[in-house]
């Protein structure tokens, strides 16, 4: 025991009763209470907030909207549902967007997975510490910008006159531009106004969602896997295939589901490239803002909810969630 | 090969070097492992032994040097070309598949039949004594089970050498005693080469019919564990393989009047009284018995000697009872080891 006043041999917190030494106390023998505490923010904004506006929206999407007064009866009906499905007088037709957009997710889904996965493969298995580093930022850095600047700047990347067709040009691949555009569905007069320029801008936009969620899965896979893989007479594309592949899926399957979700709501890459017509996103922007109607903009938008819960049970069934 | 050992020689290292940038992890190593020997590759931690081992598999290639299987040049040969297996230290058992999955995994590979896969398959999981988990997945199963199952997917495939890689390393005490006897068991049973990495060396003494001892990337020693164990070459080997007092040549000479560095193993030791005389074939020295440690088994002293070295004698407890040697302890004694284990190294 040292005799020098100045260094004491006790901390003097535990001499006080400060509040603060009676409170950590208390929390530390009551840790229920501590993690209570600790949840009660995000729990306040998930359930009353989050959950809350989604209830809210569930039960709006049972009034009914009166088209001549344009007024909102709060009665509970499902003619917002049959409105939707089944009226023939839309235009266009509410089926016929849904279609579309499901199919765009789809699309701009299958070709981020396949354009990311060998980028978080390289990321995950090859480049050095430097090189991640970097290859992380150039992943990102885009989100960093404004959204609605980056689309307006491909808007202007995919004009007729603009770069892509002047690159094209260099490298002789007109011809090529020519013929995709020619395509009956998906053409159009110039990139961006087709629908090959809107899926080319979802697939940017989305694309760090798919590539970040798959390198995650990727640096899980031990590289021993792959060592005992050959070790066992694997050539390379079995070991992909059998053991890289199957443990990794739940990092494609969790890059699927911001792609497809995100390119179903998605209303502002829709109306500012391609031909105009109706995405998801901007028909319930349309129903909600311009023509007031609440009960059918509530009525499209659970479309996407429930596609999703779909999307995510099947996902469930397949195993995508086994590794987790 | 030499022209009178009629052995196969399984692998043969010439020259070996692997660099990883300014490090030497291997450094010129030249070694021969024979057809069905159970061989050790005994070291530290970053001695090189490991890189060996992968080299062997195919998971590194050497910076210069040639490695040899059964005669053929295979430095340059993909892992999955080899006729190699390995256990690896993690077990690296796939997650997604059951044991029986696991186990078939390299059959598969191969395409052998269904019919044949399945026999092997159960053979083998009756050998490694888990003939009812086939259908787990490693995730039910204890580390002793993994290990296990490790072996046999390395096993089924009746590779011409068996690579394990510290398998043992992850197990209790116990369990890894127990398997250090089936292992040995289990090779002797199928006559397969194994080469087995640890930086265990009872595990290495216990297991091995010949080990080489590696230290900073190059091998100190090559032997049978008795011969290892009783003529260390060098005073690592001497310290790394059992427990050595290490004498200096300048102390040396005070003892033995060469002043030749020698090592001599505790054991060797006889603890007696200051007034005992010493015998012609002994060397003897006075002392003071500075510390004692009581192992339960044995009892470790540390001895101050007039020759000013400090001298770690290991003595059974054959009659004595712990409070018996802590009374030990301050009191002047006169140690006694026989000539002929002195063990004259290079320094």
């Amino acid at each position: 025991m040292s005799t020098d006043p100045a260094v004491p041999t006790t901390n003097p917190s535990l001499q006080s009763n400060s509040p603060i030494r009676l409170i950590s106390n208390f929390l530390y023998r009551h840790s229920c209470l501590a993690t209570g505490l600790l949840l009660l923010l995000p729990l306040l904004w998930l359930v009353v907030i989050y959950l809350g506006s989604l209830g809210t929206m569930l039960i709006q999407s049972f009034y009914t909207y009166n088209r001549y007064t344009g007024q909102i009866i709060e009665e509970f009906s499902l003619d917002a549902y049959k409105e939707a499905f089944t009226d023939p007088d839309l235009s266009p037709p509410n089926k016929d967007v849904i279609k579309r957009t499901v199919r765009m997710a789809a699309a701009v889904t299958i070709a981020a997975a396949i354009l990311a996965f060998p980028l978080a493969y390289y990321m995950a298995r090859y480049a050095g510490p430097k090189m991640k580093g970097a290859l992380y930022l150039g992943v990102m850095l885009p989100l960093w910008s404004s959204y609605l600047v980056r689309v307006y700047a491909w808007k202007l990347i995919l004009a007729k006159d603009g770069v892509m067709t002047w690159f094209l040009e260099k490298l002789g691949l007109m011809p090529v531009l020519e013929w995709l555009l020619d395509i009956e569905g998906i053409g159009g007069n110039s990139l961006s106004t087709s629908y090959i320029g809107v899926f080319l801008v979802f697939l940017y936009v989305w694309m760090p969602y798919m590539v970040l969620p798959i390198n995650a899965a990727l640096e899980r896979v031990p590289k021993s896997l792959t060592e005992a893989s050959s070790d066992l007479g694997a050539r390379p594309w079995y070991t992909f295939l059998r053991v890289i592949l199957p443990l990794s899926f739940p990092g494609v399957v969790a890059g699927s589901i911001f792609t497809f979700s995100l390119t179903l709501g998605d209303y502002i890459i829709p109306s500012v490239i391609g031909t105009s017509s109706y995405f998801l996103g901007a028909l319930v922007f349309t129903q909600r803002g311009t023509v007031g109607n609440w009960p059918l903009a509530a009525v499209l938008t659970l479309v996407p909810v429930v596609i999703m819960m779909v999307y995510l049970s099947v996902a469930k069934r397949l195993g995508a969630f086994d590794a987790l | 090969m030499t022209v009178s050992d009629p052995r196969q020689v399984a692998i043969r290292f010439t020259d070996v070097a692997r660099h990883f940038g300014n490090v030497k992890a291997v450094d010129h190593v030249s070694l021969d492992i024979y057809d069905g020997e159970f061989f050790s590759l005994l070291g530290p931690s970053g001695s090189g032994k490991t890189t060996c081992l992968r080299m062997i598999a195919g998971f590194e290639s050497p910076s210069s040097g040639s490695i040899q299987l059964y005669g053929e040049e295979v430095s340059k040969m993909p892992p999955y070309e080899r006729d190699v297996n390995t256990v690896f230290q993690d077990y690296a058992l796939f997650p997604h598949m059951s044991v029986q999955k696991n186990i078939a995994y390299g059959l598969m590979v191969k395409r052998v039949p269904r019919k044949e896969r399945e026999r092997r398959v159960s053979e083998i999981l009756d050998m490694v004594q888990l003939t009812t988990l086939g259908k787990r997945k490693p995730s039910q199963l204890s580390g002793g089970q993994r290990q296990r199952v490790a072996l046999a997917r390395a096993l089924v495939n009746h590779p011409r050498v068996l690579l394990l890689d510290e398998p043992l390393g992850a197990l209790d005490l116990k369990l890894r005693q127990q398997m250090q006897i089936e292992l040995k068991a289990i090779q002797q049973r199928v006559g397969i080469t194994f080469i087995y990495v640890t930086h265990d060396q009872e595990e290495a003494l216990t297991m091995s019919d010949r080990l080489a001892v590696f230290n900073h990337g190059k091998i100190e020693q090559v032997g049978t564990p008795a011969e290892v164990y009783e003529r260390p070459a060098t005073s690592f080997v001497a310290s790394f393989v059992g427990v050595s007092n290490f004498v200096e040549s300048d102390q040396a000479f005070k003892i033995t009047g060469e002043s030749k560095s020698f090592t001599l193993r505790p054991e060797k030791i006889r603890l007696t009284t200051p007034d005992s005389s010493t015998p012609a074939d002994c060397y003897g020295l006075n002392g003071t018995i500075r510390d004692v440690i009581y192992l339960g088994m044995y009892t470790r002293y540390l001895v101050d000697t007039e020759a000013g070295i400090d001298l770690t004698v290991v003595v059974q407890n054959l009659e004595s009872t712990s409070s018996d040697v802590f009374a030990a302890r301050k009191r002047p004694v006169k140690i006694l080891w026989q000539k002929a284990h002195n063990r004259v190294v290079e320094e």
